[in-house]
């Protein structure tokens, strides 16, 4: 999302998934499933959108996002507790089975992703020249979207709809920052994600707060390191 | 689709005509290239150029005959790239999309040296990334080189010598090229046939013949005029 320079759509898209986990709570189901499965549809349905009209993915994502919100708000006006969940995420929800799922669901992520990124990054740096090597660029999108909302839908139950999106953004670009090469890209980002989901949730639990807010926190301040440490060094010149 | 029957050509194509949103973009096109020839293809902006070789890469839907020689494998360098972004260094970039890869082997065909191996795509000069560029397509040992542009962000004074190791390598591999350029001197100088398009085909036959003030005339619409400085008698 952060390579191809769409990382509001990576916050907004995580937004789409609230009227998904406003089904899951109400007809109590796993909001986990109710949650991905909105994501992945809404997700779709945007890509066929854009396919055929031509219309930026980021103003789809802007309209299905903000929709979905409105949604998602309305289903669970009844049920405050839940959708303060839903937007903020709940630690103390997470059971062994749903970190067993998350770790399941990650390393397939990991696996397939690790399938397509070639594909991916030549498809960023030219088009015409991933589909005349006989990339379907277009499958691997929607493959690719699909990667995002498994990652989007697995950490929505921790930090929440609202805050999900830093996950996605803000470690790629921490990663970024420090990296001459994909390798060190996909190290660091992963690194960063995990020091700021670990640490993040620990300080939480040590100071009594919401852990959405603090594991945002402990990722803004590596990335705010890593940007002071590529001005000095000038890894990228 | 094949050109069968000539063994000369290695390209053939006829009454090619292209639409985009009901808009002709190139109309009853045809033209043929020789193998072991460049073709360079000129025309002002609009004409359709880049759609041209997106249409013999059969990226773009059109009506018409595209017909490539048997066993021909091409290879592309588009006019743009971005990478100024993706933290992706050469060296990653030379191994994507190829089954085996000796970086070093396709940077010095390009008179690239190994020491830009580990360096990102972005901080590379202009002609340090169209040379990249041209050895990744280089790789998979392609009979045809489309280049479009090939020397769009290099100074002026680095475009000569991509073109003489675009030459050299033409020669070495017996290659056919087709490049688009805006260019008349590396039209006469390193073209042996020019197709000039202008959504039509307003000139095809030999690059020499682009010197002629008749022909420039047909092409831009007016002849090219160099200011002469008056001797003072």
């Amino acid at each position: 999302m952060v390579l191809e320079k769409m990382a509001l759509v990576g916050d907004a898209l995580s937004h789409v998934a609230l009227p998904g986990l406003a089904i899951g709570f109400l007809l109590n189901i796993n909001p986990f499933i109710g949650g991905f499965a909105f994501l992945f549809v809404s997700a779709v349905i945007i890509w066929y959108v854009q396919r055929i009209t031509k219309i930026s993915f980021e103003a789809l994502v802007g309209a299905a996002f903000t929709s979905a919100l409105a949604v998602g708000i309305i289903l669970l006006r009844e049920d405050p507790e839940a959708l303060f969940e839903a937007l903020f995420g709940d630690i103390t929800t997470v059971v062994v089975w749903d970190a067993i799922a998350a770790a399941v669901v990650s390393v397939v992520a990991i696996l397939l992703t690790r399938l397509i990124y070639r594909k991916l990054v030549l498809a960023m740096i030219s088009e015409d020249l991933a589909i005349s090597k006989g990339i379907d660029v277009a499958k691997t999108n929607l493959l690719y979207l699909f990667l995002v909302c498994t990652v989007v839908a697995v950490g929505i139950k921790i930090v929440g709809t609202l805050l999900v999106g830093f996950l996605v953004v803000v470690p790629a670009i921490a990663a970024k920052n420090l990296s001459s090469n994909m390798r060190k890209y996909a190290l660091f980002g992963s690194i960063f994600g995990g020091i700021s989901a670990f640490s993040g949730v620990l300080l939480a639990n040590y100071f009594g707060l919401a852990p959405g807010p603090i594991v945002v926190f402990s990722g803004i301040a590596i990335f705010a390191v890593t940007t002071i440490v590529s001005w000095r060094m000038k890894i990228n010149t | 689709m094949s050109v069968s029957g000539n063994g000369e050509h290695i390209l053939k194509v006829s009454g090619l005509n292209v639409k985009l949103q009901n808009q002709p973009i190139l109309e009853h096109v045809s033209f043929t290239v020789k193998k072991g020839t460049t073709l360079a293809v000129l025309g002002p902006n609009g004409a359709g150029k880049s759609v041209l070789f997106r249409v013999l890469l059969n990226l773009f839907p059109h009506e018409g005959k595209v017909e490539w020689a048997e066993k021909v494998k091409i290879g592309y360098v588009p006019q743009n790239v971005a990478v100024s972004d993706i933290p992706i260094s050469v060296r990653e970039f030379l191994s994507i999309g190829k089954n085996k890869c000796d970086p070093e082997a396709a940077l010095s065909l390009v008179k690239l040296g190994a020491k830009i191996l580990d360096k990102r795509l972005g901080v590379l000069s202009g002609g340090e990334l169209r040379r990249v560029l041209i050895a990744w397509a280089l790789i998979d040992d392609p009979s045809v080189l489309l280049l479009d542009e090939p020397t769009n962000g290099v100074d002026v004074g680095s475009e000569e010598p991509i073109f003489l190791m675009l030459d050299g390598i033409k020669k070495s591999r017996e290659m056919t090229i087709l490049l688009i350029t805006h260019d008349i001197h590396i039209v006469q100088e390193y073209s042996d046939y020019l197709l000039a398009i202008n959504k039509c085909v307003t000139f095809f036959g030999k690059s020499a013949e682009i010197a002629n003030m008749a022909t420039q005339k047909v092409i831009y619409g007016e002849p090219i005029c160099v200011e002469t400085i008056k001797s003072e008698d």
